[in-house]
Order: structure tokens, then C-alpha cells, then sequence
């Protein structure tokens, strides 16, 4: 059994060592907000913080992890940074598919925490190994900086509730 | 982002302008000429159909549904049921906008589901069934959603008049609420469902003016991005059942090739590894979890039966397609004139590849097979094609298939066909607990239904000034059309998304041929849709083709395009506003940057796009910027607009830069990102999207940025260094500035390592 720290809850789980925790978190514990898209750490979709570092858990052993605290898009929100980018995905209505976005959100948290003021340069540094096959990258870029600065960065103001969208 | 231009239409904008956005547009056209020209049976109705009492029964028997769209419950809440499937382009928005317009309830009022499997429901009218793809649902649906909505409304209108015994005409609807202002009095949906809900159904219903539209053309947000950046969007992927297993999957890895015999001792003795099941190509490893069964199919010692395509490779593919493109039967799609004699001629041969989907989600499904009923969770475009195949394989009765359609990890045209689904049951039905199957990335592009490969011949005469008098197309290639909907195909066995974009295009050209030559792939080698396919490789192609011209007529080919598009105000709006976003006319470039034009009407849209980029002295393309400028009629949401513009011509540069599926020994032999590269965000190129509004009717949308990159791209190319691309994707070695240059500077870094690279 190993015990794992994820979203500030222990989990103790009966899975071999060499398990990446994906896998563990979507099928052993349930978390499914976290993606399997290419399974050798080329797509970013499986992207989780340890200790407040964003990894790719598809290529991560469990055995590897020890007492180092897991944070996933499920509670990212409750920290300031990810509630900040998440704000910000909604103002400029980042999504198409979403498939994607749980990484990506995650890859963007971390910039953000590091760098509270990223320049285009840090963004594709930070961004770059997250792929978005609808072709997201014009909004997350609009969204990092929007969460970064507060102003508005795009051409148009998406509408939010009440008046009509979605809350 | 918004332009004015052109005077609005006054009254119903729809039926004046419904042709064009309806009749052009790839796969929409070939269902269209079903039944000499009509439109095809299977589709959505306004109205309660005969299949909507059991529908909603099955749906919380809400006391107010008056069609298959909207259920409203006595409490109020308003749900509604989406005929198309959602896989990012933002149609259960688009869709709920048009219902909610009507109806008179704010998108922050409602929820939206995924519809159930009925062709006689949910068929999409331009597709003839239950299909979401061919850029077609809003096109299809603009009319009858907003038509559902106003049966709706009008009948609690109704309900509510009968119950204060006033004039229906003097009430209005807003919110959710039906008021009468001249008593003062109002009643909210849920108070009125009850009696809606036993109405008869009115026949003609007043469908809003767009100048009274409170929706429709606002930048709302998407009714679905709330779960989407928390994670808690289900895709098939993340269904979790009581009891359920999973597996992954191994086919044979040359195309029509079978499974002969499989060692399977050392994958059983990983620990959660459950059991090992085969079929006919295939074998699967149930386990536990994922990577156990991925751990547990890796262990297996398989020997396949590689069939008669075991030696099959591209070049082979590529040669048999060539020699079809010249001595094949082909069939006239379209000639008027003929080609005039004299003049200058300009030929040139453009050869396009194979192309995977790549969706993010890699396919999968879940199945649960019981004695008497089999129940499917996946997220596909053809949920009714779903239902029929597993009819078939499980030998139960389509009353007995239960599909649940989830939201698509990307569609792409990869989920419009059902193979992954006939096998997941197939797999499923040997076992006793639902199981999930989940194909490997690697699976996913291996076992892809690729975009056909291309070879295309296109020749023009030019007259004194250097414009075409006639032009000659003749496309090769494979169809996907023929065996995904054969019923569709047109005259003398033509394959209308084929030509695609070129049977008319929006150039002043007063004599052309146009030929398609259908050069089937070898069998097993199946290949199927994408994001665009006629259009994309058509578009591409003529496009290119058209910068080739004005190069030789010594014309500017902004100058060039405008002079033969004198007599398409529409199309030639887009071009100058392109040119003057970008700055055409503006300050030089720097050297080996340069930019492309291309133009097109793929979808029932109109579209422009000039790409800026530079060319490494390495060969290395970067793409600067891009200006795309779009006359799609009516904006349903401008945000969603942008975005699936934006979105699609990223998806068509991430091709035409870098994607390449090629085979040997009759497979393929990209697996995964590393070999399949995607564009990522340091090379996205800053887009602007500008549109030209209008009261036309909408256009399609989804893949009408992905028509119009490849040529856009390759023109910018052959600006900033004088070559001109025949074939994609774009091949860096022909871009290198000086080449013996680069070679001295690989082997002075390589010589130290005792390697030879050159």
C-alpha cells in the first residue's frame, strides 16, 4: 500500500510502484478531471502539481512521489492562482472541447505563481508542452495575461450572466 | 472585431438568403441532391413527432415538451436536448441560443443534454441523420431550433391568455415569465407547463425579426465552459460503472491484416491484469486499471496473419495514385466552355498526404452487454450510426441498445465513424461486467481512418493580360464519401465533396473543366473524414494555384484576385479588408518574410486569410501573424465565431507545416506526438478575426479556418523565398536559403562524433 497526499486528502492505494498517477488518480481514486492523451509526456494534458510543480503524472511512477503533496485541476481553484486562471478561461471563454484544458490550466497556474507578470516569451515557455488541438492557444495566451494584469485582454467582452450566458 | 458593411436585409432574413448558405458546402451538398435535389427524410421538426411521447417519458416525463428540444417542468426549470453533438465548436451554445431566442428564457436559465440516439428526432436535415459534421449544424438547424422555440413560447402564451381569458396577442414573454401589463398580472413557465403541455400544436408561429433578437449575435459564453476549467466535464473517457473493467486494445497493425495466435501467459500474471479477450484482428488485456491492462497487452506475445497488404508502402500508394491521375476513368463534374485555342498555358501537379485526426481524447468507448440489452457510453458524432452497429453485433434488437452520448474530446470527423465502438462491443459481449476499452495514443493514429492522399492536376490558359480564359482540375484520390454514405453519391458515381470548392469558385473564369478520378486505396486501407476534406485539399490547391498565375502575369496577387473578383462584391469585400488589416501596401517586409493570400466560399461561408511569415536561412518556418476575414451571414455568437475561426486555421497550419501519415510494410509508422507533431502555442501566430456583418443566413463554420490555412501558408512561403510548394506538408529542406551552406555547418558539428549525416 502506498499512501498518497492528493487535494489535501490522504489515499492509501494497492497499486505496483511503477503506476504512473494518472492512472491512479482517474481509475484507483476517481479523479477524472486529469487527462490521458498521449501516455509519454508529450501532450500536457495530464498535467498535476506536486508540491505546487507541474509534472506530467502520465510519465510519473507513484513510487517516486513519497509524502509530496498532489494538487489536481479538481482543487486547483482553491488556490489563488488557479482560481485567478480559471476566472480568466471563463472572461475569454478559452474552451472548445475542454479536453485539454485541465493541463493546460494547471501548466498556466504554475506560470502564474512563479511569474506573476509573464511576458509572451515565459507564456511559450511555460506553455509549449501543452497541445490543444482545436487551436485554444490565441485565448490562453489573452487568459494568462488577463489573470496576470486584471485588464481586459481581448477585443471583445464575452457576456456572462445575467443578461443572458451561462453563469 | 466587428466591420459594417453592405445594407441588412429587411424582414425574415432567412428563406431570401437560405440558398446559398445551405446548397454549398461539402458533405451537405451530396445529401442535398438525395431524392433529386430534396432534402433527405430523417430530420428535426418544430413540432411534437410521433417518437417525442416516448422520448420524453424516457426523459423525466416533464409536463411540458413540446417537441424533442425543450422540456419544462412544473418547477420551471427549462432543459434543453441538443440535436447535435458537442465536440468544441460551441454548438450546444449556438443551439441553445436559438431555442432560448424564441422561447424567451436567458442561456443562465437552462441546462443543456445530450440527445438520444433517433435518426427520426435529431436528424440533421442537411445530413439526412443523426450526424453532427460538414460544418452543417447551425446551418441545418438555424431555422427549425428558433421555429421550436416559438412553438414553445406560443403555447405557454396560449396557456397562460386561456387562464386570464385575455388576447394571446397582448402578452409578452420575457425570462422565463409570461406577463400581461394591461392587468398586471404574470405567470412563470412552470406554472403554465401543465396546461401548455396538453395544447394542440399551433401551425404557423411568428419567429423574431433580427432586430429584436436579444441572443442571437451576442458574445455569450459558452454554456459549457464552467465545467470545462474545473475538470468536471464528462467525457466518455471518465465514465466510471459499478463493476466496470477496462482494457486496451491491439489491432493488427497492417491494414486488413488478422490476429493468427497470441501468447498471452505473461500478460495474465501482472497483477490486475483480469483476462485477455480476442477477436478476428484484434486482441485486448482487461485489467484493473489502465496501465495494468497496457503493462498486460505489452506483455503479449502476438503473431499476426499480415494479409495481403504486408508489404504496402506510401510510395507504392503514391505511384498507383499518380498513374490513375492520368490514365484513370473520370467523370465530369463540371465544364462549361471549352478551353479556347492559343494563349499561354500554366500547369502545375500538387500532391497533398494522408492526414490522422489526433483528437485529444483517444478513442474509446464503454459497453455493458447483458442477456437481454447492451448499454453504450461514448462520445460520438453518429449516435444513431452507434445504436445500428451494436444491434448487429450483439444480435439484440435496436429497442434493446441504449447509447449515452458524452461530450467529444475533439471530433475532427475521427467519431463519425463507429469502428472503435464494433469493436468495444465486440470485445464486451465475451465479458460479464462493463467495460471500458481505451485505445493507446499509438492505437489511435495506427489504426486511424486517414484523410485520403491527394494528386491533383491543374492547368489554366492565360489570355494577353495573363488572366485565365479557361482552367482545367483534375483531381485523384480516394473517396470517403463512397462508402460512408454511398446512397449519396451523385451522377455517374461522382463524389460531389471531391470538387468541393472548385466546381465554382469565386473567380471571374469563363470556361473550366473540372474531373474527379476515383482511385481506390487498397483494400483494409479505409479512409474517412476530416476537418474539411474536398474543400481543405481543393482549396489549397486552387489557391496556390491562383498565386502561381498572377506570378506569371508579373501581377501582385492581392492586385491579380481583385481584378477577377469585379463581379463578387461579396468575396471581394473580404479581400480588401484583409489587405487592409494586414497592410498590404504598407512598409517592406524584412527579407524572407513574406505574405500569402487565399480566398475561398467553403461551407456556405465566405472566407479570407493573409498569413505572415518568415522563413528561417534553415528553412525553419515561423509564423508571424494572421488576418482572417470571414462573411459567414449572421453571427449566431461572435465569440464562438472567432474562436472556430482562430481554432481552424491553427488546425490547418498545424497539417500543412508538419503532418505526414506514411506506411511501411502496410502500416503506419507514426504512433504518437513525437511523429505526429501538433503545432503548440510558441508557434501560434497572432490571429485577427474581422467580420463583415450581414442578415444573411449563417454559414458553416467549423472548418472554414482549416480550408483556407494551407494555401494561405504556402503563398506567404513562396513570397518570403521564391518557392513554390507542390506538396505538403511543407518540406524544410526545399526552404534552406543557401544548402551546401547548411551542409558545411552539419558536418563541422557532426564531424567531431565520427558521424556522417550528409
Amino acid at each position: 500500500m502506498l499512501s498518497l497526499s492528493i487535494n489535501g486528502e490522504s489515499h492509501s492505494v494497492d497499486v505496483s510502484a511503477d503506476t504512473p498517477l494518472l492512472w491512479v488518480l482517474r481509475d484507483v481514486i476517481g479523479l477524472t478531471g486529469t487527462k490521458f492523451g498521449c501516455g509519454i509526456a508529450q501532450c500536457g494534458a495530464c498535467t498535476v502539481h506536486l508540491d505546487g510543480q507541474p509534472v506530467r503524472s502520465c510519465v510519473l511512477p507513484v513510487g517516486s512521489i513519497g509524502n509530496k503533496a498532489i494538487t489536481t485541476i479538481e482543487a486547483i481553484g482553491d488556490t489563488p492562482s488557479g482560481k485567478k486562471i480559471q476566472q480568466a478561461w471563463l472572461d475569454v471563454d478559452v474552451v472548445q472541447c475542454g479536453y485539454c484544458q485541465s493541463g493546460q490550466i494547471m501548466s498556466a497556474t504554475a506560470l502564474l505563481k512563479r511569474s506573476p507578470n509573464p511576458s509572451d516569451a515565459d507564456i511559450d515557455a511555460a506553455m509549449s508542452g501543452n497541445i490543444c488541438r482545436c487551436g485554444t492557444y490565441i485565448r490562453i495566451r489573452a487568459a494568462i495575461k488577463q489573470a496576470a494584469t486584471g485588464k481586459l485582454e481581448v477585443l471583445q467582452t464575452i457576456v456572462a450572466s445575467p443578461e443572458g450566458a451561462a453563469p | 472585431m466587428k466591420q459594417k458593411a453592405g445594407s441588412p436585409q429587411s424582414g425574415d432574413p432567412v428563406d431570401p438568403s437560405r440558398r446559398h448558405a445551405i446548397r454549398s458546402g461539402g458533405l451537405a451538398i451530396a445529401f442535398l441532391w438525395l431524392g433529386g435535389g430534396g432534402i433527405a427524410s430523417a430530420a428535426v421538426n418544430a413540432r411534437r413527432q410521433s417518437g417525442d411521447a416516448a422520448a420524453a417519458l424516457l426523459d423525466g416525463n416533464p409536463a411540458f415538451a413540446p417537441n424533442a428540444f425543450i422540456r419544462i417542468g412544473t418547477d420551471g426549470a427549462v432543459r434543453l436536448v441538443m440535436p447535435t453533438v458537442e465536440m468544441g465548436q460551441a454548438i450546444y451554445t449556438g443551439s441553445s441560443m436559438l431555442l432560448a431566442e424564441e422561447l424567451g428564457v436567458g442561456l443562465d436559465q437552462i441546462t443543456v443534454e445530450h440527445s438520444p440516439p433517433s435518426d427520426e428526432l435529431y436528424g440533421m436535415p442537411l445530413l439526412g441523420g443523426q450526424i453532427t459534421g460538414g460544418s452543417t449544424s447551425t446551418r441545418g438547424t438555424w431555422q427549425v431550433l428558433r421555429e421550436a422555440g416559438a412553438v414553445a413560447r406560443t403555447l405557454l402564451v396560449t396557456a397562460a391568455a386561456a387562464q386570464w381569458r385575455v388576447d394571446a396577442s397582448t402578452c409578452t414573454v420575457d425570462r422565463g415569465v409570461v406577463h400581461h401589463s394591461a392587468s398586471g398580472r404574470s405567470l412563470g413557465f412552470g406554472a403554465l407547463a401543465s396546461a401548455a403541455g396538453k395544447l394542440p400544436m399551433p401551425d404557423k408561429v411568428p419567429l423574431k425579426s433580427p432586430k429584436d433578437f436579444q441572443l442571437i449575435g451576442k458574445p455569450l459564453r459558452r454554456v459549457d465552459s464552467a465545467d470545462k476549467v474545473t475538470g468536471a466535464t464528462q467525457f466518455g473517457i471518465d465514465v466510471r460503472l459499478p463493476g466496470m473493467k477496462i482494457a486496451t486494445v491491439k489491432a493488427c497493425p497492417t491494414f486488413g491484416g488478422k490476429l493468427a495466435s497470441v501468447d498471452d501467459k505473461a500478460a495474465r500474471a501482472i497483477p490486475g491484469v483480469v483476462e485477455v479477450i480476442r477477436i478476428s484482428d484484434a486482441v485486448a488485456v482487461v485489467a484493473d486499471n489502465f496501465w495494468a491492462a497496457k503493462q498486460g497487452l505489452e506483455a503479449l506475445d502476438i503473431t499476426w496473419d499480415r494479409g495481403e497488404n504486408a508489404t504496402l508502402t506510401t510510395q507504392q500508394l503514391r505511384d498507383a495514385l499518380a498513374e490513375s491521375s492520368l490514365n484513370g476513368k473520370s467523370i465530369v463534374a463540371r465544364e462549361v466552355g471549352s478551353r479556347p485555342a492559343g494563349g499561354k498555358s500554366v500547369e502545375s501537379v500538387y500532391q497533398l498526404p494522408m492526414l490522422a485526426h489526433a483528437t485529444m481524447e483517444p478513442l474509446n468507448t464503454t459497453v455493458f452487454v447483458t442477456s437481454d440489452k447492451c448499454e453504450i457510453w461514448v462520445g460520438t458524432q453518429v449516435p444513431a450510426r452507434v445504436l445500428g452497429v451494436a444491434a448487429k453485433i450483439t444480435g439484440l434488437p435496436e429497442d434493446k441498445i441504449i447509447v449515452h452520448n458524452q461530450y467529444l474530446g475533439g471530433g475532427f470527423g475521427r467519431r463519425l465513424e463507429t469502428d472503435s465502438v464494433e469493436q468495444a462491443v465486440a470485445l464486451a459481449k465475451q465479458v460479464s461486467y462493463p467495460l471500458k476499452v481505451i485505445w493507446t495514443r499509438e492505437e489511435d493514429i495506427r489504426h486511424d481512418r486517414v484523410r485520403p492522399m491527394y494528386h491533383d492536376r491543374i492547368s489554366a490558359a492565360l489570355d494577353a493580360n495573363g488572366f485565365p480564359t479557361w482552367y482545367g482540375y483534375r483531381t485523384s484520390g480516394g473517396t470517403v464519401l463512397g462508402r460512408w454514405a454511398p446512397m449519396a453519391m451523385g451522377k455517374d458515381g461522382l463524389d460531389s465533396d471531391a470538387v468541393e470548392c472548385v466546381v465554382e469558385v469565386p473567380y471571374e473564369i469563363p470556361n473550366l473543366k473540372v474531373e474527379w478520378i476515383r482511385h481506390d486505396m487498397p483494400a483494409g486501407l479505409i479512409v474517412g473524414w476530416w476537418r474539411g476534406v474536398g474543400s481543405t485539399h481543393n482549396l489549397f490547391v486552387v489557391e496556390s494555384f491562383m498565386d502561381e498565375l498572377a506570378h506569371h502575369a508579373g501581377k501582385d496577387p492581392l492586385a491579380y484576385r481583385r481584378a477577377l473578383l469585379q463581379r463578387n462584391p461579396r468575396t471581394l469585400a473580404l479581400l480588401n479588408l484583409a489587405a487592409e488589416k494586414i497592410g498590404w501596401s504598407g512598409q517592406p517586409l524584412p527579407a524572407r518574410v513574406g505574405r500569402g493570400i487565399a480566398l475561398g466560399e467553403p461551407f456556405g461561408s465566405r472566407v479570407c486569410a493573409i498569413v505572415e511569415t518568415e522563413v528561417t536561412p534553415q528553412g525553419e518556418v515561423r509564423l508571424r501573424r494572421a488576418v482572417v476575414t470571414l462573411d459567414c451571414g449572421i453571427a449566431v455568437n461572435p465569440s464562438s465565431v472567432e474562436a472556430q475561426i482562430q481554432g481552424g486555421l491553427l488546425f490547418g497550419l498545424s497539417a500543412a507545416l508538419y503532418s505526414d501519415i506514411t506506411i511501411k510494410d502496410g502500416a503506419i509508422e507514426q504512433g504518437n506526438f513525437h511523429d505526429y507533431r501538433n503545432l503548440r502555442i510558441n508557434e501560434a501566430p497572432t490571429i485577427e478575426v474581422y467580420r463583415i456583418e450581414n442578415n444573411e443566413a449563417p454559414g458553416g463554420l467549423g472548418e472554414v479556418g482549416t480550408a483556407i490555412a494551407a494555401p494561405a501558408l504556402a503563398n506567404a512561403i513562396f513570397a518570403a523565398t521564391g518557392v513554390r510548394l507542390y506538396k505538403l506538408p511543407v518540406d524544410r529542406g526545399l526552404l534552406v536559403r543557401d544548402p551546401d551552406a547548411l551542409k558545411d555547418i552539419v558536418s563541422s558539428v557532426t564531424s567531431g562524433r565520427g558521424g556522417d549525416l550528409s
